[in-house]
């Protein structure tokens, strides 16, 4: 295939390029929406009363005090939500039962986490709402806590809820208990392989709860109109999940609810799940059918809306002096708050993914705690899983004398392998993204200096098509209005656009792309699972060939030959010796307007793999971790646009250093979260990382995407814990097997060691 | 039509620890109705009723079904029954 103008090898002509982001303007001159820059005629801001205590049982709710206080327009408690009955619903990245979902929303009974909703105000101004909620009486009695999974597990520990019985994929336990599930994965014979062995390494881990850290807190703004239809203003990955959300728990028609998607200011899993918007709703209609804005905290967001699990978990491995794992085990304990629905299952799945295994045993148990109910965080589940089965992979390596890449590549899965829960691989670029790092200059220069070390680890992410609706409307200069409705968290606009554009041989800049809500474009699926520039970008295309087969048949009209002789390609309409470009043929005139739409469903999303490389320097003194170098592979499939793909990756890393050297929720014994502000819940700042490297493996497109596009929004935030780890190990001469893996921790480790 | 079914770990107990057998059906549905003939039990863990749990993912030939036990299966296919993730989490679990 001849090379075009870009210079891309499979000869895309926008693919590959990187043109401005078409909402940059407005988001860096401050004209772009956000939920707490909305005001609607008549608004009243709402609050929240939430629960000092973290397992408490709720005797009273005396709100007469509030309701009485001037400015106050409505109160509500759980006795204003509707009761629904238990039923699974999924939300594309997470999956949830209705009625703890509703309990959740406002408890009824009792309260599960320090932070959990008992109540909800409505007035004229914040400061008045405020007030009102301290007037609200609650008569608690305080029941014992259970903070840690394993303790949860232990007979005796406080039930959290009494009705739960342990589900074995069907298999219903019979006695009360935390535990929420059992899952497991079990092939050929673990025991066996051990006996095989000629070196086992077994070692156990923690994790912290830790938190998505999205800059722009949980908002909404709701309206519940006279004629009982709801519209509904907030940040969310998608509007339909938040649509179908409030007609299942407010028991609405969900032709009755409208949303409307405003601009996002991060997510990363934690805004698929509504917190304010059914109460901001209820408020709305108590009020007087007035228009109700509730906007979190930084405290709020912490303590309540949805961090991911600490965890425990065991890894055992063995492998013979060649290298080859002969048997692997793994042992899961997630942490999954006042709620069922931890990520263990995908933290099952991830934790042994990388390594081609005849004799595994994979045990995950996902477990109630007096937490928040955890939701999705950015490959959810993965980061715990591959902090555990790295180190150990590395230390399996080290024992063995050998390279850690070269061990993995000894070990790699590829095409035709089996995933741990039995299906096969399809394409990847696994191996090929090994080599990327074993070959890059980071790697093959050797890291000199004192108190240095540098680790790899790898990540494997399972990825996700989900549904997508678009549409578009051509209009007279030949450029294109483009209709979505995937909400742009992280420049999927742009990524949408251009492979329209690529589609039809227009420019990027052609396409003007624009996010809607539930009642302007068909149904799409949240922005998650790093699914949106996969799975919508399949709908652009076939959203583009139905355009092109309408300008077709506008050429054959205009030079009067059947539509069958009329070919296109890159944008240029050819029959014989004529041709024309998309433009020039839209210059011509259409007796009808131009408009097409879309929805697709793709399942073959390809799985991801991300191969990490970091070097550190460790102070002998104070423990602190200075990252020195990051270099960060990853099997991309096609990069649409490689900066936002770039962009996406080293935000993932981000995220990864935060939570190996960082993050976590601090308790005290009674369960009150004790650090919940950002002055005390230390996410890294710039000064923290080094530039990241991003490298882009683009060796396997994804079969059956028209582009051969892979979601590449979340591996990358797998392996960095796991390569902090190794690199620290070979700093300092010890394995951290806990996270975060603060100055304390480590030095701590450092002299015990 | 035969196909290869994958018993999941957990439900190993009915088959007597067999982790794979070849199964006959158009659907998905029929395989269920087969294997609960040969090993009593495994619809009951597997459906509510008619329908596969909503927390059990069916994969046919490595792609995750979303139509159950309705899936058509129209050539020899190897078949999983997994915990649903979309992605994510592993599910809202039921309460008796």
């Amino acid at each position: 295939m001849a090379m075009k103008e870009n210079g891309h090898k499979n000869g895309y002509r926008v693919i590959g390029t990187r043109p401005i982001r078409p909402d940059g303007v407005d988001k860096v001159t401050g004209r772009a929406v956000f939920g707490a820059d909305l005001h609607l005629p008549g608004l009243l801001y709402g609050k929240v009363l939430r629960s000092p205590h973290a397992h408490a049982r709720i005797l009273s709710i005396d709100t007469s005090a509030a309701e009485a206080l001037p400015g106050v327009k409505a109160v509500i408690t759980a006795a204003d939500l509707p009761q629904v009955a238990d039923k699974v619903k999924s939300l594309g990245e997470s999956v949830g039962n209705l009625r703890y979902m509703s309990e959740n929303t406002l408890a009824r009974e009792k309260a599960l986490y320090h932070g959990h909703p008992i109540a909800a105000v409505a007035a004229e101004n914040i400061h008045v709402a405020e007030e009102a909620v301290n007037l609200i009486e609650v008569e608690y009695e305080p029941l014992p806590v259970v903070l840690d999974g394993r303790e949860a597990m232990q007979p005796g520990a406080p039930i959290l809820i009494q009705g739960l019985r342990t589900d074995e994929l069907g298999k219903l336990g019979s006695e009360p208990t935390n535990v929420a599930a059992h899952i497991q994965h079990k092939r050929g014979d673990v025991e066996a392989g051990f006996a095989e062995a000629d070196v086992i390494i077994e070692r156990e881990f923690r994790t912290e709860t830790v938190h998505q850290g999205y800059i722009e807190p949980q908002n909404g703004v709701a309206l519940w109109n006279d004629d009982g239809h709801i519209h509904i203003w907030c940040s969310t990955q998608g509007a339909f999940a938040v649509r179908s959300q409030i007609s299942d728990l407010l028991r609405a028609p969900i032709s009755q609810v409208t949303v409307t998607p405003l601009e996002i200011g991060g997510a990363f899993g934690g805004k698929i799940n509504v917190y304010l918007e059914p109460l901001a709703a209820l408020l709305s209609r108590k009020a007087g059918h007035r228009p109700v804005k509730m906007t979190m905290t930084r405290a709020e967001v912490l303590k309540a809306s949805g961090p991911t699990s600490g965890s425990w978990i065991r890894v055992r491995m063995g492998a013979k002096k060649d290298g080859r794992i002969t048997a692997a085990q793994a042992e899961l304990v997630y942490e999954a708050g006042g709620f069922p629905g931890s990520p263990v299952g995908a933290g099952a799945g991830v934790i042994l993914a990388p390594y081609r295994l005849d004799n595994l045993q994979i045990d995950g148990y996902d477990v109630l705690v007096n937490r928040p109910k955890a939701s999705a965080y950015r490959a959810p589940g993965g980061t715990n899983a591959a902090y555990a089965a790295e180190a150990v992979a590395d230390e399996l390596a080290e024992a063995l004398g050998m390279d850690p890449i070269d061990f993995r590549l000894i070990n790699a899965v590829k095409e035709g392998d089996r995933r741990a829960d039995g299906p096969m691989l399809p394409r990847i670029g696994y191996i090929e993204t090994l080599q990327a790092i074993k070959n890059h200059p980071h790697y093959r220069q050797p890291l000199e200096g004192p108190h240095r070390g540098r680790g790899v680890a790898v990540g494997f992410w399972f990825n996700w098509g989900g549904k997508s609706s678009v549409s578009a409307s051509v209009n007279e200069d030949g450029t294109v209005n483009l209709v979505e409705g995937s909400t742009d968290i992280g420049g999927s606009r742009a990524s949408i656009a251009m492979q329209l554009a690529e589609t039809l041989g227009i420019a990027a800049e052609d396409v003007h792309p624009q996010v809607v809500g539930t009642d302007l474009v068909g149904y799409n699926d949240v922005t998650g699972g790093s699914r949106t520039t996969y799975g919508t970008g399949y709908a652009v295309h076939a959203l583009g060939v139905k355009l092109n087969e309408i300008m077709r048949e506008l050429a054959a009209d205009l030079w009067d030959v059947d539509v069958e002789e009329v070919r296109v390609e890159g944008g240029v309409f050819s029959a014989g010796d004529r041709s024309i470009t998309f433009k020039e043929l839209v210059a011509q005139g259409s007796d009808t307007p131009i408009t097409a739409s879309a929805a697709t469903h793709p399942k073959d999303a390809g799985p991801a793999f991300a191969v990490h490389c970091v070097d550190v320097e460790v102070d002998p003194e104070t423990g602190k971790v200075t990252i020195l170098r990051y270099t960060a592979a990853q099997d991309v499939g096609t990069a649409i646009h490689p900066s936002y793909v770039e962009g996406q990756i080293q935000g993932a890393v981000a995220q990864g250093v935060g939570w190996g050297l960082n993050e976590e929720y601090i308790y005290d014994e009674e369960g009150h979260l004790l650090n919940a502000s950002l002055l005390d819940y230390r996410m890294p700042t710039a000064p923290d990382l080094p530039m990241i490297d991003a490298v882009l493996v683009e060796e396997a497109p994804t079969p059956g995407h028209p582009f051969g596009v892979r979601g590449v929004g979340e591996v990358s935030i797998i392996p960095p814990p796991a390569a902090l780890a190794n690199a620290i190990h070979r700093a300092t001469g010890v394995r951290m097997t806990a996270l975060p893996m603060s100055p304390s921790r480590v030095m701590k480790a450092m002299i015990e060691h | 039509m035969h196909h290869e079914v994958w018993i999941p770990a957990v439900h190993r107990d009915l088959t007597g620890g067999v982790e794979t057998v070849q199964v006959a059906g158009d659907t998905v549905g029929q395989l269920i109705d087969e294997l609960d003939r040969r090993f009593p039990g495994m619809k009951a863990r597997l459906c509510q009723g008619e329908r596969v749990r909503p927390h059990i993912a069916v994969v046919v030939n490595g792609v995750i079904s979303t139509r159950g036990a309705r899936q058509r299966l129209t050539e020899p296919s190897e078949i999983h029954f997994v915990p649903a993730m979309s992605g994510g989490a592993v599910d809202g679990r039921m309460t008796r």
